[in-house]
């Protein structure tokens, strides 16, 4: 095995790479001699023709989603449509009630700005998932008050990309005339989504995890029945007075093109994406003591997230040095605590500390996969030698029994 | 294409700007959070900006935190130093730009707070007389350091002692004087700073605020510790290199493009002096070297603007975050500008890519433009 090449990327819920069409796309509003106009220039062509490819991108963000065009409001990222979403509605409907139910299992995005709203005075809870990390609808339904003016669940998770019923938590949210966002970073072009159906007031979108640039993202903001929101960024009132701030041309431009591929190619790509991660899981699977996290059916087709029990996680990810990986989400991933969303499964502190995110995208091929497979058997093994706790339990130790002497 | 005098609305990117973005827009993959090779080489790329951006504006690359935007920072700084400390009073220029007048009246709004705009001349410079008095409660006052639409350069060293002696925090939009005239933040006397990158050949799509590490300062957007917590969000890292690359490129070229844009405008300037009906506004202050700002009496600034786009120049009326409105701007509004003159004000902003002739011919299209409306009337008259 090869040390020099260039890691295996399996880390496309991190992010993805800009797709080529993407980036040529983009390109035509770079540059000195591009269309480089500032799109709210109103009195000059530049300007005319800035604002035109933003409108044509517009419609492809929300062809993909069964959006109306005018339901997107642009921003510098899913992390910004967060807390837009849910700040800007929180604050909205501050006199009607200051209750908000969320899920211990979003991304950062969600938890922290909820975090900041409890600061502010308002109240939330945080849904404990059930162990295959979907929400009970029934504890849902619970937890609804009165002064529950809006429920934030995430579509795909990231770390283990298990997939919510958006639809079922809707209708319920509908009936209790309570908002209800989305986070929809992981599964925009990964799963169908069609909001002209769904009971989905907000859903939160992101570029860089479908092929398209870093630095834009887009929040879906109903208009029938109309949803209002407190603005969060101020200063010129563009996107309809939603979202201040010049908007980038040519991010916005590839964010529509990548958008758009994803609609056309989404049934293929999903296709081959589950072969290879079947491909991934069947050889690996016949090794002692690995556990998927996650429910395996209701998840995308990109994502698996295992366990390898008495294997640290760092020390794993260390010697699996030739593959871009991560053991959970990039955002909390220069912390060493155990991955919160594993923790929130009820994996114990062991199992979530030796867990591995693979996400698998556009560019993995077979060959990555079956180098892949050869090299986690290897380290795992490897690893596993030079464990005591390995070695207790190979001898039929129940190491929940064992009592560590205090040094 | 018509020839672009709109350059303080945006710039084109300049090509080398574009080369060294060009490897993070496309190969590249990587979040530059994660703990990867991929993520390390990302991680590496923003610092090296943030050290080019430093070096621009004269401080510590610790001192930069990369934003969105102009915008993003300037809402950034007012609603987190007024939350951060609890603000009894705010104090910000009349001229400001939007992104600062509108999260200061939101930010007053919401929590209630006085929120004070500080007075201009007729040539658009802060009134220092009454200064004093007018920042003693402001926790923070914001000025900008140089007018996005007259091109009028604030003398920030009064207010910033008067700031100081008051207790209270300094801020100053930088937005269109960076990569224009010398900048230091250093010695400035402010305690943060915005700058943006499409203002000066970098992309659109980045911006940052600078401060003084003992600035309070709250976040705004929250969702991970990007940008030592200030700053949630995935970093945009292409963006980011290109805003590096386009500092490094403008302190290196800040001379030249000083001197050229220069010319350019003050030949504009004498041309149109001879212009009987034009008046340039804030012409005898210390100005952006690239900008010029005039008003035709008798016109409407819309039809000015479409005739002379008829004729193949894209020019703006002020702000490009204000065009399509048909009301006068704030900013002439506070220079006490007559309201049919200011309706008629069109602004000129010069960039590196323009030429003596561009300033030949607009001068010619302008005056044909004035002319043959004098003359209609006129036979009007006659009639």
């Amino acid at each position: 095995m090869s040390e020099k090449r260039s890691p295996i990327y399996l880390d496309y819920s991190a992010t993805t790479p800009c797709d080529e069409r993407v980036v040529a796309e983009m390109m035509k509003y770079l540059g000195p001699d591009s269309t480089f106009g500032n799109p709210a220039s109103r009195s000059h062509a530049y300007g005319w023709s800035a604002e035109k490819a933003i409108d044509e991108a517009r419609k492809n963000v929300a062809d993909l989603v069964g959006a109306d065009p005018r339901e997107i409001v642009f921003t510098s990222g899913a992390t910004e449509s967060d807390n837009l979403a849910i700040k800007g509605v929180a604050h909205f409907n501050a006199k009607r009630g200051k209750h908000i139910i969320t899920c211990k299992t979003e991304h950062k995005a969600v938890l922290d700005t909820c975090r900041q709203l409890e600061r502010e005075g308002y109240e939330v809870t945080y849904l404990d998932p059930e162990t295959n990390g979907l929400i009970d609808l029934d504890k849902l339904k619970a937890a609804m008050r009165d002064d529950t003016t809006l429920v934030s669940i995430m579509h795909v998770n990231n770390e283990i990309g298990v997939i919510q019923d958006i639809a079922a938590i809707g209708e319920l949210c509908r009936e209790r005339k309570i908002l209800f966002h989305v986070d929809g970073a992981q599964s925009a072009g990964k799963v169908p989504i069609d909001l002209s159906e769904l009971k989905v007031d907000l859903m939160s979108f992101s570029a860089h995890k479908i092929y398209g640039p870093k630095g834009v993202g887009a929040l879906y903001v109903q208009r029938k029945p109309r949803v209002r929101l407190e603005a969060q960024m101020h200063g010129g009132g563009h996107e309809r007075g939603m979202r201040s701030g010049t908007l980038a041309t040519h991010q916005i431009v590839g964010m529509g093109e990548a958008f758009r591929i994803a609609r056309e190619e989404m049934a293929t790509e999903n296709d081959r994406l589950l072969s290879l991660r079947n491909r991934l899981w069947d050889g690996l699977k016949d090794m002692e003591e690995v556990y998927i996290n996650g429910d395996l059916e209701q998840r995308i087709a990109g994502n698996i997230n295992i366990s390898f029990n008495f294997v640290e996680g760092e020390s794993l990810l260390m010697a699996l040095s030739g593959l871009a990986i991560s053991s959970g989400s990039a955002c909390t991933s220069a912390s060493l605590e155990p991955s919160y969303v594993l923790r929130a499964l009820g994996r114990n502190d062991e199992l979530a500390h030796s867990s591995i995110r693979f996400t698998i995208g556009r560019y993995t091929t077979v060959e990555d996969i079956d180098y892949t497979i050869e090299h986690v058997r290897h380290a795992v093994n490897k690893l596993r030698e030079l464990s005591p706790l390995w070695d207790m339990f190979k001898e039929g130790i129940d190491l929940d029994s064992v009592e560590w002497a205090a040094h | 294409m018509a020839t672009y005098l709109d350059n303080n609305a945006s710039t084109a990117l300049d090509e080398s700007v574009l080369q060294a973005m060009q490897p993070y827009l496309g190969s590249v993959a990587g979040n530059a959070s994660s703990l990867h090779r991929f993520g390390r080489l990302q991680r590496d790329a923003i610092e090296q900006a943030r050290q080019q951006l430093a070096e621009l504006v004269g401080s510590q690359p610790e001192q930069v935190i990369f934003t969105s935007g102009g915008t993003e920072a300037n809402n950034l700084v007012i609603k987190g130093v007024m939350s951060a400390t609890q603000g009894r009073a705010l104090a910000i220029g009349a001229t400001e730009h939007l992104s600062v007048i509108q999260p200061a009246q939101q930010v007053a709004q919401e929590q209630g707070i006085e929120l004070t705009m500080l007075p201009v001349d007729s040539r658009g410079r802060l009134l220092l007389a009454e200064m004093q008095a007018r920042v003693q409660d402001a926790s923070l006052v914001s000025v900008m350091m140089a007018n996005n639409e007259t091109g009028v350069i604030q003398d920030l060293s009064d207010l910033s002692t008067a700031v100081n002696a008051a207790g209270g925090w300094l801020h100053s939009d930088a937005s269109q004087a960076a990569g224009k005239i010398a900048v230091d933040f250093a010695s400035s006397g402010v305690h943060a700073m915005t700058l943006s990158s499409h203002k000066l050949y970098g992309p659109q799509g980045a911006g940052a605020l600078i401060i003084d590490k003992r600035l309070p300062l709250q976040a705004q957007c929250q969702g991970g510790a990007q940008e030592k917590g200030y700053r949630a969000g995935t970093e945009n890292v292409a963006a980011i290199v290109g805003f590096g690359a386009a500092a490094q490129l403008a302190k290196q070229q800040l001379e030249q493009r000083s001197k050229h844009t220069r010319l350019l405008r003050d030949e504009l300037q004498a041309g149109l002096k001879q212009m009987a009906a034009v008046e340039v506004f804030a012409s005898d202050v210390e100005r952006l070297p690239n900008t010029l700002q005039f008003g035709v009496a008798g016109f409407d600034g819309e039809t000015l603007l479409m005739q002379l786009d008829r004729r193949g120049f894209a020019v703006s009326s002020g702000s490009a975050c204000t065009s399509g409105k048909a009301e006068a701007s704030h900013v002439l509004q506070a220079m006490q500008v007559d309201n049919a003159l200011a309706l008629s004000a069109v602004r000129v902003s010069f960039g590196i890519q323009n030429t003596m002739q561009d300033v030949e011919a607009f001068i010619t299209a302008l005056r044909s433009i004035t002319e043959m409306k004098t003359s209609a009337v006129m036979m009007a008259a006659n009639v």
